[in-house]
């Protein structure tokens, strides 16, 4: 299978862990990825903020570079990155105006961009769509069993869902299944698609703590040995801030936050060297040794009391 | 051929017309450039009774031959203006009628474009009516039998109505029992009434009454037919129950050892057996046992209601019987689903444990209920110490239902009430958007609730979680809402969360409205004939609709349209005949080649192949005038009354009058 | 339907709004003030107005109060409103849009939120010279203009490990298209802003 790729600027350094993880991965299911060439940054929720058309054509030129090197489908694993390329398609395609001036833009670089030329998809939807369960686990050599994983899916993937997101936008389980399969114990925890601040930090850093506070404390709370996650941004604010979150309200979390494709190539036999496993700030190695080569034991079947009433059934759960 | 006279009336409508078509020009040009034209005049309310004194007078006095109305939809008026030209001695099918509102001065804003519509539309019923020949409309009599689909309240008043009135009903349920939603409702507002307490007497009536057939545990299989004459097949499931021999005690139901979660009357908060009535009032008071559970129709084994049965009425090999009956009219009253509340992931229904659908909330206060109407947690055990009534779940919400579910808000407030009244120590939240009281005593209520002491929110609940993130929060549900009268977002921990889900149409709806051959909106609520003046027939004769599968409402409003249908059906069933529209097919049976295209085409089956002479034949009654068999034949030799080809293509021909035949064929 | 589209008299503050929102309607006059926007808003207990108050506002054609209000700055754009709303309304967009007109504006400096567009603005000024965003130059920069004195935690606390991890870059990047990106930003500032 062949896709374009988009990596974003923060998969070259700050997330390359994400990105290792990501070509290990991907490798292994025959899975190519054509990189889209000299892109640019799509100006992450900064650009928009500031200034409509050139921000989106910001976002098109790398739109329009990956239909010229025909690729069909365009893979981001950055959510902020795959926002802005599946909104700017998707609104030119909806507005005439738009789609005008923005190809009026993009000619001056020698650019132009027919919307809906490209599909714009997440890493994720690939890899639990098109490469699916069944085949990452007739690959699995190391099952992860006995590790709480708690799966975090930032907003930005699971919303908004208008244009046609591949998962629920309240409560996503793709993750959930592929860490389900992968061995591990699933620790479901509500605010699995609450916001991490994104950029928060910098407007008012004490909202934004308290925001990765609540994530942390819910994820802590449910008993998640790491967060596994798809974001960079939200690896980066939930990893990097985690003392200062305990430093203003007296905490001690320390929960690792991984990469859903570093957990994949785990379970694959890939080492951690070549996962990146190590550039977290918090430290999975403890995490990771929870790992058991028994699997757990089957839940002991709750027996409800007499009185209990009945309770309706959730088909996703 | 000799000439026609031709009157046209060209209505203003007010300003409805006249404020976009120039009625007058269009008028004097009808006056003018057709041939055929006698009398041309514009007015500013033709239905009125003047402007039918106009056409009346000009018939008689110039000696009219034919008759145009310009004006609005046939649907509106059409039968207005017949009976004026019947009433000065026309016949009503040598009148026209052009739609000049609905399809012209209505649709558009440009002026110019209007009027010209308008004379080409003129020019086309014109050209149409010296056409027409005159027709007499078919009597046809009305079966005094009428069968009501859905024992529900707004199907038992319907019955009781017609009963009393001398007439027979049969009233099909496809529950066991009749009762409906209502049977499951602890106390009504606004009278706090107990639910049970005012219905049971009129289940007992209907299951009792001499004129009413009861075929429950029954559903219609087919409808065919028309006004006055409907052949119907209903299918009677097998209860297992010998109906003859049982005498409703019971021991069956205490005996069977087999307990599953009862979804539709206990929704779902309690269990019934596998042999079970739904509840002990249940009329008709004959067990059922539902195969699909039952051990004997499983393994072969148990057999302990057959054998602890006094009179030895359990039948394991009784099979479904089908009916079929004739009746004249039929009243659809089948009631509404709730939401289901799981649709929204936010609000955690089935997540959660202690969140509860409005009905399950019913059913827990309901004394008769799981708990005997104790307000507890869904341990069975635990009183809350709060509760949050969540409102308009699932309604006023593009993402769900747009419409509001109008019982909603004081269903609300009753719940609101019983655990004030249950629980008077607990907290109550009421998180709402707007207050909807709008009935007899609605908002008087509200107020009573405002002096128990209700917390009222104003703000649409966000989501309900229980992410505690302070001690406070801990081991509750937390609602979070932003209180829109304060301008702040709070979240309120409470033990106990009720979500007040809206009203939607059956889940089969659809299915139904085809069966019946009638609408349903895109909500799949059915679809009146006129929203404001005729909430209860449909556009099929002879069927009607009662109750909440017309929209959601309360029950009174219920009843009242239950007795309205029964009301309009007596009307008919008095008068005995109804006169039907005289447009059918009629097949040239000395040109009919039997090659039976026709046949499987007619969507009513009103065409009948005679194998001996080898020709169709179109029955009249059954024919509705769709057209399709008049368009299949390749022969052209199956004609429509009042469409024949000569009045459809003068019709064309009078519409293109400006278009030269240069310009067609360039 | 966009009423302000088809209108003859001058555009209101809510016209503006309106009209400055990309991808077609984005239903702003069907708000009926429910709250479940403001209920949603994981920094809604942070703003000044939560955003159903500030829709109150554009109804009521408050601009001045409206563009200096914090609100849009806190947006964390999480979308949890937007696919809440009952009524469909794009507000997260709208959020964005009230933050270019904020900006437009420019008399946010002397509210609440006085340095919250400068992170985003400081952003941008790398993309527009390098093509590519440059993470410790943006912090670096914009702290030093805003709180000097954070650079110092920042530095000794995770910046520093960041460092040792390798996952910041001292230096930015560039692209090789560089030239043609500027002048495509240069044509779309041409064109104006507007959708």
């Amino acid at each position: 299978m062949k896709y374009g790729f988009y990596p974003g600027c923060s998969l070259e350094k700050n997330a390359y862990a994400y990105n290792q993880s990501t070509m290990a991965v991907t490798k292994a299911f025959d899975i190519e990825f054509v990189e889209v060439e000299d892109w640019n940054c799509c100006g992450a929720t900064e650009y928009i903020a500031i200034d409509l058309l050139p921000a989106y054509a910001l976002i098109s030129r790398n739109l329009a570079i990956a239909a010229k090197q025909q690729s069909e489908q365009l893979v981001a694993a950055c959510s902020a990155c795959f926002l802005n390329l599946k909104k700017a398609d998707h609104y030119m395609g909806e507005s005439h105006k738009l789609n005008e001036k923005i190809n009026k833009a993009l000619a001056a670089g020698g650019f132009n961009y027919e919307p809906g030329s490209v599909k714009v998809r997440h890493l994720l939807d690939i890899i639990y769509n098109d490469v699916g369960i069944e085949a990452i686990q007739e690959k699995i050599i190391k099952p992860l069993y006995q590790l709480k994983v708690a799966p975090y899916y930032g907003c930005l993937v699971p919303r908004p869902a208008k244009m046609g997101s591949f998962d629920s936008n309240e409560y996503p389980t793709s993750m959930d299944e592929i860490m389900r399969a992968l061995g591990a114990t699933v620790v479901d925890f509500p605010l699995k698609a609450a916001c991490c601040g994104g950029h928060m930090t910098q407007i008012s850093e004490d909202v934004a703590l308290d925001m990765m506070r609540r994530i942390l404390k819910n994820a802590t709370d449910n008993r998640a040995d790491l967060i596994v996650t798809l974001c960079p941004m939200c690896q980066f604010n939930l990893d990097a801030y985690q003392e200062s979150v305990n430093k203003k309200f007296g905490t001690k979390y320390n929960l690792p936050i991984l990469y859903f494709t570093q957990m994949i190539g785990l379970a694959l036999g890939m080492s951690e060297q070549e996962l990146g496993i190590g550039k977290e700030l918090v430290s999975a190695k403890a995490a990771l040794t929870n790992i058991s080569e028994e699997p757990p034991p089957k839940p002991k079947r709750v027996r409800r009391s007499k009185e209990a009433l009945p309770l309706p059934v959730l088909e996703e759960v | 051929m000799s000439k026609e006279k031709v009157g046209v009336y060209v209505c203003h409508c007010g300003t409805n017309i006249a404020g976009t078509v120039d009625v007058s020009d269009v008028a004097t040009w009808a006056g003018e450039n057709n041939d055929n034209v006698a009398v041309a005049r514009d007015y500013k309310f033709m239905c009125s009774s003047l402007g039918q004194e106009l056409i009346e007078e000009d018939i008689k006095e110039q000696g009219l031959t034919r008759v145009v109305v310009a004006a609005c939809s046939p649907h509106m008026h059409e039968k207005t203006f017949r009976g004026a030209c019947e009433r000065a001695g026309l016949n009503s099918y040598l009148f026209e009628m052009a739609n000049i509102r609905e399809h012209d001065s209505w649709a558009t804003t440009n002026k110019e474009a209007a009027t010209q519509k308008a004379k080409a539309l003129v020019n086309a019923a014109v050209d149409r009516v010296v056409q027409q020949s005159p027709l007499e409309p078919i009597p046809v009599d009305i079966n005094p039998n009428t069968l009501i689909v859905g024992g529900g309240i707004a199907g038992i008043t319907a019955a009781l109505e017609l009963a009393d009135a001398g007439n027979h009903v049969i009233l099909v349920e496809r529950e066991p029992s009749i009762g409906g939603h209502m049977a499951q409702l602890d106390k009504t507002f606004p009278t706090l009434d107990c639910s049970a307490c005012i219905l049971t007497p009129k289940m007992f009536d209907a299951g009792n009454h001499d004129n009413i057939t009861l075929l429950s545990y029954s559903e219609v299989e087919s409808v065919d037919g028309y006004i006055g004459n409907f052949t119907v097949n209903i299918r009677k499931k097998a209860k297992s129950v010998d109906e003859e021999l049982c005498t409703g005690c019971g021991i069956c139901e205490e005996k069977c050892p087999i307990r599953v979660v009862d979804d539709v009357f206990e929704a779902g908060l309690g269990y019934r057996k596998v042999c079970y009535r739904p509840f002990p009032q249940a009329v008709p008071k004959f067990p059922v046992i539902d195969r699909e559970n039952c051990t004997y129709f499983r393994t072969g084994k148990c057999r302990l209601c057959e054998t602890s049965c006094p009179t030895n009425a359990i039948k394991f090999d009784q099979e479904d019987e089908t009916l079929q009956l004739t009746v004249g009219n039929i009243i659809l009253a089948t009631g509404y689903d709730l939401f289901d509340a799981r649709r929204i992931p936010q609000y955690g229904f089935g997540r959660y444990e202690n969140i509860f659908s409005s009905l399950e909330f019913e059913r827990m206060v309901n004394a008769a209920g799981p708990t005997s109407g104790k307000i507890v947690l869904r341990d069975g055990v635990t009183t809350p110490e709060s509760v949050a009534i969540v409102h308009c779940v699932g309604s006023r919400d593009k993402n769900y239902n747009e419409y509001c579910s109008k019982v909603c808000c004081m269903y609300s407030l009753k719940f609101a009430h019983l655990v004030h009244e249950r629980l008077p120590d607990a907290e109550c939240y009421n998180f709402y958007i707007d207050m909807r009281t709008p009935g007899k005593g609605y908002e008087e209520f509200y107020h009573r609730l405002l002096e128990e002491g209700t917390h009222f929110i104003r703000g649409r609940v966000a989501n309900v979680t229980d992410a505690a993130l302070n001690d406070n929060e801990v081991n509750k549900l937390i609602v979070q809402a932003e209180d829109t009268l304060i301008g702040t977002q709070r979240r309120i921990p409470v033990d106990m969360v009720i979500l007040s889900s809206g009203v939607e149409s059956r889940h089969d709806a659809k299915e139904v409205t085809q069966l019946f051959k009638m609408g349903c909106d895109f909500d799949g609520f059915f679809i009146e004939r006129h929203p404001k003046l005729d909430p209860i027939a449909t556009m099929t004769e002879g069927i009607f609709i009662a109750g909440a599968c017309q929209g959601p409402k309360d029950i009174p409003d219920s009843v009242a349209q239950g007795a309205a249908a029964a009301a309009r059906v007596a009307g008919l069933i008095q008068r005995g005949t109804v006169m039907m529209e005289p447009v059918r097919a009629h097949i040239d049976q000395e040109k009919c080649s039997g090659c039976r295209i026709c046949n499987n085409m007619c969507p009513y089956n009103a065409i009948v192949f005679h194998e001996d002479r080898n020709v169709s034949e179109v029955v009249t009654a059954l024919c509705q005038g769709c057209g399709t068999c008049v368009a299949a034949c390749p022969s052209g030799i199956i004609s429509g009354a009042h469409f024949t080809n000569d009045q459809v293509f003068s019709e064309i021909e009078g519409i293109l009058w400006d278009v030269s035949p240069e310009k067609v064929l360039a | 339907m966009a009423i302000a589209a088809t209108l003859a008299r001058a555009p209101t503050f809510f016209d503006e709004v309106v009209n400055n929102t990309p991808g077609g309607d984005p239903h702003l006059e069907l708000c009926l003030q429910c709250g479940t926007c403001g209920g949603s808003c994981p920094s809604g207990p942070d703003m000044d107005h939560t955003p159903r108050a500030l829709f109150a506002m554009i109804n009521a054609g408050m601009k001045e109060q409206v563009l200096r209000s914090n609100t849009p700055w806190y947006c964390v754009s999480c979308y949890y409103c937007m696919v809440r709303c009952p009524q469909e309304i794009k507000i997260t967009d709208i959020l964005y849009t009230l933050k270019r007109m904020a900006i437009k504006e420019g008399n946010y400096r002397d509210s609440t939120a006085s340095d919250a567009p400068g992170f985003s603005e400081t952003f941008i000024d790398f993309v527009e010279n390098y093509g590519r965003s440059f993470e410790v130059g943006v912090a670096a920069r914009h702290h030093l203009r805003h709180h000097p004195l954070k650079m110092v935690g920042m530095a000794t606390g995770f910046g520093l490990d960041m460092l040792l991890k390798g996952r910041m870059d001292i230096t930015p990047n560039r692209i090789k298209g560089l030239e043609g990106l500027q002048a495509i930003l240069k044509k779309a500032k041409e064109l104006g802003g507007e959708a």
